[in-house]
């Protein structure tokens, strides 16, 4: 959070000397407040002023890098509590465990599988993004670390809590900025010293947020500045209070040990619970969540809730504007025209498959707006329908010229036949209303 | 370093509505259900216990839903001709909270069924369930306005919560909450904004703000889900601030939006074609997932259609309460 100019001015000498270019103290306070001037042009401000206002304006939540690919993941960086806010800036990552104790070449096969993982929504292909390599304590942590690494991009997690296994590790995997997990009270030296050796990230688990903030602390004085917060508690509820207290107290009360992001391990007796228990930390927080399992059931719920609550709620939420297919149209199928924000689209798409009526529909390019709001803008116009038609290509697929429009834009039908060339049917008011209007029309 | 808790204090509380009436309260029901009350964001028993637990309404429908997907139909293809031996399978089998029963036998692009009939089928769940009741309308305005009435009264005096109360259509609504002793949905379609006038419609007809809850209009997990949790969010702290037009419980449709979705419909043969795994476990899932989102928004009431789902959200808010 920026620093007003009063908060500013109490650390500024307030001698008025002028030396820095502007009259007054306050007035340079204001120009430092507005980002208009810097720091270093009062020549007599003291050390321990400088350094106060220095960490009072570092953002309350540091982002940090894990990885140093293509593939590398920002974490972190969060300004606000709630997403209407503003927004949430770096998705949570999605990290899936291997265990050191599979063969290397099983090691091999699921980091691949894991960074093989992919599914296909409106049009974007979404993954995980981090491999977890699990240290059995049977000698061949680093060995199944460097296969780990080896097999794709996807940046690692090294987990071990014994420094010489962790040594060993990132030895091992030579660079790459894999995460260290965990410095925790016992080993939190020697941890901290191998993350500044190796460049890399530091996850800190701890038993509870007091603790977690002194060990944070001692990892920040050893000059270990990327770090990652594990509060230690597993049970949903006490995840969730963790969470919210390491937000509350990075963002509101500024506590530096606890601006980082948080890592979470979701805990259950099924892939099923284990991936809801997930779901709730991605909702609420979590930097990371970490799961053993890579079945697409547990995972897609995962990606999804991801996707949705990181969306931008300032940038509504797009289809791709042309022809969209519901269920398996024909020639002869009817074609529908709607606008391009998601959820019309959604809703439209929800109703359309209720009725077990096969379609086409045409999406026009409203800029995410709903069909009355983009109505009102002039984006859902009879010139952007006639234009969408034309530019679709829908034509090609069928062999009549019949288009049903939304019943709420019922005025435009007149003047889309005119420039399109297309006969207008005025479909219904609400989509719910568009089995019915199926059956009238003699459509199945 | 000493570490305190960034606990925040909140000028306000959300109501607290009680569904259902027993014996001595006028009604016949065995259990009742008290659900708002919260004095701080949801679950944050750092701050304000949690002072009523959310809870899961299994939706009956009064007559047999169609082209329900196979996971549905394994669960209820027993019953689902039936309304009131429906309702008694998700109490007994399936321990619903309460019953949302759905009158979509009346819908006049279906069965049309008379307010009379449809008035039969709330007499029959009643008589078969003892927990309390959500009643809910076709979604027709004219044909909501001519069954909630006889409906609300065959309910008298049982404390239903009847359903909804839209901006363009609330007055037979809430006459039949006065009348009959019921508590209303107040419904809105996304926006903070409508959901306090029509609350100030109702509260204008002389409905009691303790018996109201909040209804916005849901979307399921990948569909629009982020909407409505960001809606429970903006209410919540808006009610927390001292908004008395925002501070009730509020109820979430979660059943019927999540099994909308492609991501629940699709067979294990059509999903197979994404990569998606089995139907069974995805569809439960999916479902679960969304409530379990609106959990964290703030939401009071869940209307839920799985039991399997229903299963494992009551395990999330077991942890969540603890």
């Amino acid at each position: 959070m920026a620093l007003s100019a009063i908060e500013i001015y109490q650390h500024l000498p307030k001698t008025n000397c002028g030396d820095c270019g502007v009259p007054t103290c306050l007035a340079f306070a204001m120009k430092l407040a507005q980002k208009q001037a810097s720091l270093d042009e009062c020549p007599h401000i003291g050390e321990e002023a400088a350094a106060a206002l220095d960490s009072a304006a570092a953002p309350p939540m540091a982002t940090i890098t894990i990885g140093d690919s293509s593939k590398a993941l920002k974490l972190g960086g969060e300004t606000v509590l709630f997403r209407h806010e503003e927004r949430f800036h770096h998705p949570c990552g999605i990290a899936i465990e291997v265990s050191s104790d599979l063969p290397a070449d099983e090691v091999t096969a699921k980091a691949k599988e894991i960074n093989e993982l992919e599914y296909e929504r409106v049009g974007d292909m979404y993954g995980v993004d981090l491999v977890a390599v699990r240290d059995a304590g049977n000698g061949s942590f680093g060995e199944a670390a460097r296969v780990a690494a080896e097999a794709g991009d996807l940046p690692l997690i090294l987990m071990s809590d014994d420094p010489s296994a962790m040594g060993a590790a990132l030895e091992a995997v030579g660079s790459g900025k894999p995460l260290i997990y965990a410095a925790t009270a016992g080993n939190i030296q020697e941890m901290a010293a191998l993350a500044k050796e190796h460049s890399c990230p530091l996850a800190i688990r701890a038993e509870g947020l007091e603790e977690l903030a002194s060990l944070s602390g001692q990892a920040l004085e050893a000059g270990v500045e990327d770090l990652v917060l594990d509060a230690g508690a597993r049970e949903a509820g006490q995840v969730l209070q963790n969470e919210t207290a390491i937000r509350r107290a990075a963002l509101n009360k500024k506590v530096r040990e606890l601006g980082f992001p948080t890592i979470a391990f979701p805990v259950g007796d099924s892939v099923v619970e284990k991936s809801l228990q997930a779901c709730n930390c991605i909702a609420k927080y979590a930097g990371i969540v970490v799961v053993d399992f890579t079945d697409a059931v547990g995972i897609l719920p995962m990606l999804t809730t991801r996707l949705n609550i990181y969306t931008d709620p300032q940038r509504p939420p797009q289809v791709p504007p042309g022809v969209h297919e519901i269920g398996e149209p024909g020639p002869d199928s009817p074609v529908l025209c709607t606008t391009n924000f998601s959820l019309t689209y959604y809703i439209v798409e929800g109703d359309v498959s209720a009725s077990k009526v096969p379609v086409w529909v045409v999406v026009v390019d409203t800029e995410g707006t709903s069909v009355l709001t983009a109505w009102a803008a002039e984006d859902f116009t009879a010139e952007t329908i006639a234009a969408a038609i034309e530019s679709s290509g829908i034509e090609e697929k069928v062999n009549h010229k019949n288009i049903v429009i939304p019943g709420g834009v019922a005025v435009l039908s007149g003047k889309t036949e005119e420039e399109s060339g297309w006969n207008v049917i005025v479909g219904p008011r609400e989509s719910s209303g568009i089995p019915s209007f199926f059956r009238q029309q003699g459509f199945s | 370093m000493s570490f305190e808790m960034p606990v925040e204090t909140w000028p306000a509380a959300v109501s607290t509505v009680t569904l259902g009436a027993t014996a001595e309260q006028g009604g016949t029901r065995t259990s009742t259900v008290t659900v708002g009350g919260e004095a701080t964001l949801p679950f944050l028993n750092f701050e304000q216990e949690t002072p009523n637990r959310p809870v899961i309404a299994m939706e009956v429908f009064d007559e047999q839903p169609s082209e329900w997907p196979a996971p549905l139909e394994a669960a209820y293809s027993d019953v689902w001709g039936d309304p009131a031996q429906w309702a008694q399978k998700c109490v007994e089998e399936y321990g619903a909270d309460l019953i949302c029963l759905r009158l979509a036998s009346a819908d006049p692009e279906a069965t049309n069924a008379s307010p009379d009939e449809v008035a039969d089928h709330v007499r029959a769940v009643l008589e078969a369930v003892g927990v309390p009741l959500i009643i809910w309308g076709c979604g027709d305005y004219d044909k909501d306005n001519e069954i909630m009435p006889v409906c609300s009264q065959a309910a008298a005096g049982e404390r239903c919560l009847l359903g909804s109360a839209v901006e363009d259509n609330y007055k037979t609504i809430s006459a039949c909450a006065l009348a009959d002793k019921h508590v209303i949905i107040n419904e809105a379609p996304l926006d903070i904004n409508i959901q306090k006038q029509v609350t100030i419609l109702v509260t204008d007809m002389g409905v009691d703000p303790s018996d109201i809850i909040l209804y916005q209009t849901t979307g399921a997990l990948g569909y629009g889900v982020e909407y409505a949790f960001s809606i429970m969010e903006r209410t919540r702290l808006a009610a927390l601030g001292g908004d008395a037009m925002l501070g009730m419980p509020m109820l979430a449709v979660v059943g019927a939006e999540a099994w909308r979705s492609k991501e629940a419909r699709l067979s294990d043969e059509a999903g197979a074609e994404f990569g998606w795994g089995p139907q069974e476990p995805r569809s439960i899932l999916w479902e679960a997932a969304t409530a379990t989102i609106f959990l964290h928004g703030g939401c009071d009431i869940l209307t839920m259609w799985h039991p399997e789902a229903v299963a494992l959200v009551r395990r999330t808010i077991d942890e969540l309460m603890a």
